[in-house]
């Protein structure tokens, strides 16, 4: 290092990304992997039991969704499922879990501010942003579709 | 009092810390300073609903504590000041609004407990027979006002520091017999754009490195006089840098120098990654460790420099960076 | 690897028609539907769809609302385009549970709702896909506020 790593702003950044230790990425995306792929098969097993029921695709996977969500709104509930997270990272925040988790771990911490304003309120302070994105991608993508498809579709 | 350059005053007549007390959670019990605490808890909560209400009562017990034990009436105490964390530095005023004390709520960040020791020395100098100051955080009501709820099973990167738990205490008094605040060195914000809040050592260390060498600058001190240079919580990535920018400034600290936030932890067992963090941070291990490592004469010259990063979940959000500030205090026998 | 799949499989299906008895069969013959080819594609795309996510996190800073944002939007687009489905057919549940697949469900189902109700499927469609796993996060989330405190981590 040349120069003072404090003349600007941009020489200091890039000296405190080399001062800062690195995450241990292969590790995280090791446990990441077998956490989040063994998420994804327990959907499996329960999909594929449903299928033997015969039921179809798109109810299985709301029983998929109903069934994995409860099991982590109970690990969190239990103060387990952080333990998961932090060992797992994204293994167990990006299945559907994760979204389940961020709605009760707020519920759970609020709690203290009532159950109104509190519970209620700020339930959705961090899964708040994934239905505002996902119901407004949605939105846009049954609009472009109505716009472009070719069949005919009522228009009311 | 006279001021020594732009930014330090010395004091003519040093005013003495006559006691200090310390209250800490229970991950704190666990690290390697916890024998030198008045007080571990076995629980964070210590039988309050919530954690807000737990902090004060951290603090007002604390506060208790440092009366008692410094024998002194709370009459006799003239003012008080204290701070914390959460907004409004709620803890403070909820947990001392039965010590009918004058009270001035500081906010410093996790300087605070510097900057009412620093106040504290200025009051005694002119009015004040005893002032109070304290200080503390919570890991719990941190998070929950910081960062995320303390279910959200989210990983720590390996720059996270790890907010103390536990609040501390002192009593500063015009006429004593030492340890002596001799001089002190108030900083300036000092903001290098570090926006990661998860990165609050680097964020804070640019402020420790103006305040440290304004304070060897307009004492015309060097590292040397001291026994021990003592930074509040810039943890292990802060101090890294800390060492690093004062040595290309012409200042060799590496001997002498250390942080609270490095010291309360282990960080090998504790898996608190970059250290302790927090008004506390500084506030218990000063109160605890080094108070009584002056009372032993095993240090007999501190330089302690309490550092904090201005900033909150708002400006955060709005993609500002974080400034820094750090204040020092000199401690002599 | 597929040959001893393959073997265990038939090992399986061994196992329960020659060893168990005829009740047990009956019980533990939901099982018999599992298919393991299926389940080991299911394994390999969920947990390579959750290292993007963990390669986001610890590259990029991005907090745990902006991972969700990302991958469900992620979802929603490559569902309207039509490719998502075919991630869908290969590894089942591999690509529903994660949040990719939320993503994709909301978009299948405003599509689908066009289809069916025109403009107001639009607006319809999507939510009504995803009801399920919206009402129960809602209603548990409630639930263990009711029944439990949070804990200090350790």
């Amino acid at each position: 290092m040349g120069s003072n790593p404090l003349d600007t702003k941009k020489d200091y950044q890039n000296y405190v990304d080399q001062k800062s230790p690195n995450s241990p990425i292969l590790k995280n995306c090791f446990n990441a992997f077998w956490v989040g792929g063994l998420i994804c098969s327990i959907g499996q097993i329960i999909m594929d039991i449903c299928a033997s029921k015969g039921l179809d695709t798109q109810i299985s996977g709301t029983i998929v969704s109903i069934i994995l969500i409860g099991i982590s709104a109970f690990l969190t509930g239990l103060n387990i499922f952080n333990k998961i997270g932090k060992f797992a990272g994204a293994g167990s925040l990006v299945p559907i879990t994760g979204f389940a988790n961020s709605i009760v771990s707020p519920a759970m911490e609020y709690k203290s501010e009532g159950y109104v304003m509190g519970v209620g309120g700020k339930m959705f302070t961090v899964a708040g942003p994934v239905l505002v994105f996902g119901i407004s991608a949605s939105i846009i993508v049954g609009f472009i579709y109505l716009i472009f498809n070719t069949q005919t579709v009522p228009l009311v | 009092m006279k001021k020594l350059g732009k930014q330090t005053i010395q004091f003519d007549n040093p005013p003495t810390i006559l006691e200090t007390a310390s209250i800490v959670g229970p991950k704190e019990a666990d690290g390697p300073l916890a024998k030198y605490f008045d007080q571990c808890l076995d629980d964070e909560l210590w039988g309050e609903k919530t954690w807000e209400k737990a902090e004060s009562k951290i603090i007002k017990e604390t506060v208790n504590s440092v009366i008692a034990k410094s024998g002194i009436s709370s009459d006799t105490i003239d003012y008080c000041f204290a701070g914390d964390l959460l907004n409004q530095c709620i803890s403070s005023s909820f947990g001392l609004r039965e010590i009918n004390i004058p009270f001035f709520g500081i906010f410093g960040a996790c300087s605070t407990f510097v900057e009412g020791l620093s106040l504290a020395a200025v009051f005694t100098e002119s009015v004040a027979e005893n002032v109070l100051c304290a200080a503390s955080s919570h890991f719990c009501s941190a998070e929950k006002q910081f960062r995320f709820p303390l279910e959200l099973g989210n990983q720590r990167p390996p720059t996270a520091q790890w907010t103390v738990t536990g609040a501390g205490s002192a009593i500063v008094t015009k006429s004593g017999t030492g340890p002596f605040i001799t001089t002190m060195t108030t900083g300036k914000i000092v903001d290098m754009g570090i926006k990661d809040a998860n990165s609050m050592g680097a964020a804070m260390a640019p402020a420790a490195l103006d305040t440290l060498i304004t304070h060897f600058k307009d004492t015309g001190r060097t590292p040397n006089y001291y026994d021990a240079i003592i930074t509040g919580d810039l943890g292990y990535i802060g101090k890294d840098i800390l060492i690093d920018l004062a040595k290309l400034q012409g200042y060799n600290i590496k001997s002498n120098y250390n942080d609270c936030g490095v010291l309360i932890f282990d960080k090998s067992t504790q898996d608190t990654h970059s250290g302790g963090s927090g008004c506390a941070c500084c506030g218990t291990v000063f109160s605890g460790y080094f108070f009584n490592q002056l009372r032993k004469k095993e240090i007999k010259k501190l330089l302690l420099i309490a550092t904090g990063a201005l900033t909150n979940s708002t400006t955060s959000q709005q993609g500002e960076s974080i400034p820094g500030i750090a204040h020092a205090i000199s401690i002599e026998l | 690897m597929m040959i001893t799949l393959l073997e265990c499989k038939k090992f399986y299906n061994d196992f329960f028609i020659n060893f168990q008895s005829e009740r047990v069969v009956i019980n533990m013959g939901i099982f018999e539907s599992i298919d393991l080819m299926q389940l080991l594609r299911c394994f390999v795309v969920g947990g390579l769809i959750c290292v993007i996510g963990q390669v986001l996190i610890d590259k990029t800073k991005l907090t745990p609302a902006r991972i969700l944002v990302i991958f469900v939007t992620t979802g929603a687009i490559l569902g309207g385009l039509g490719i998502y489905k075919y991630l869908v057919d290969f590894a089942g549940a591999g690509a529903t549970v994660p949040l990719t697949g939320f993503g994709n469900n909301l978009a299948k189902g405003a599509i689908e709702g066009v289809k069916e109700y025109g403009i107001v499927g639009i607006f319809t469609g999507g939510v009504k896909n995803a009801a399920g796993g919206i009402a129960a996060a809602v209603f548990f989330g409630y639930i263990a506020s009711l029944i439990s405190k949070p804990k200090m981590k350790k």
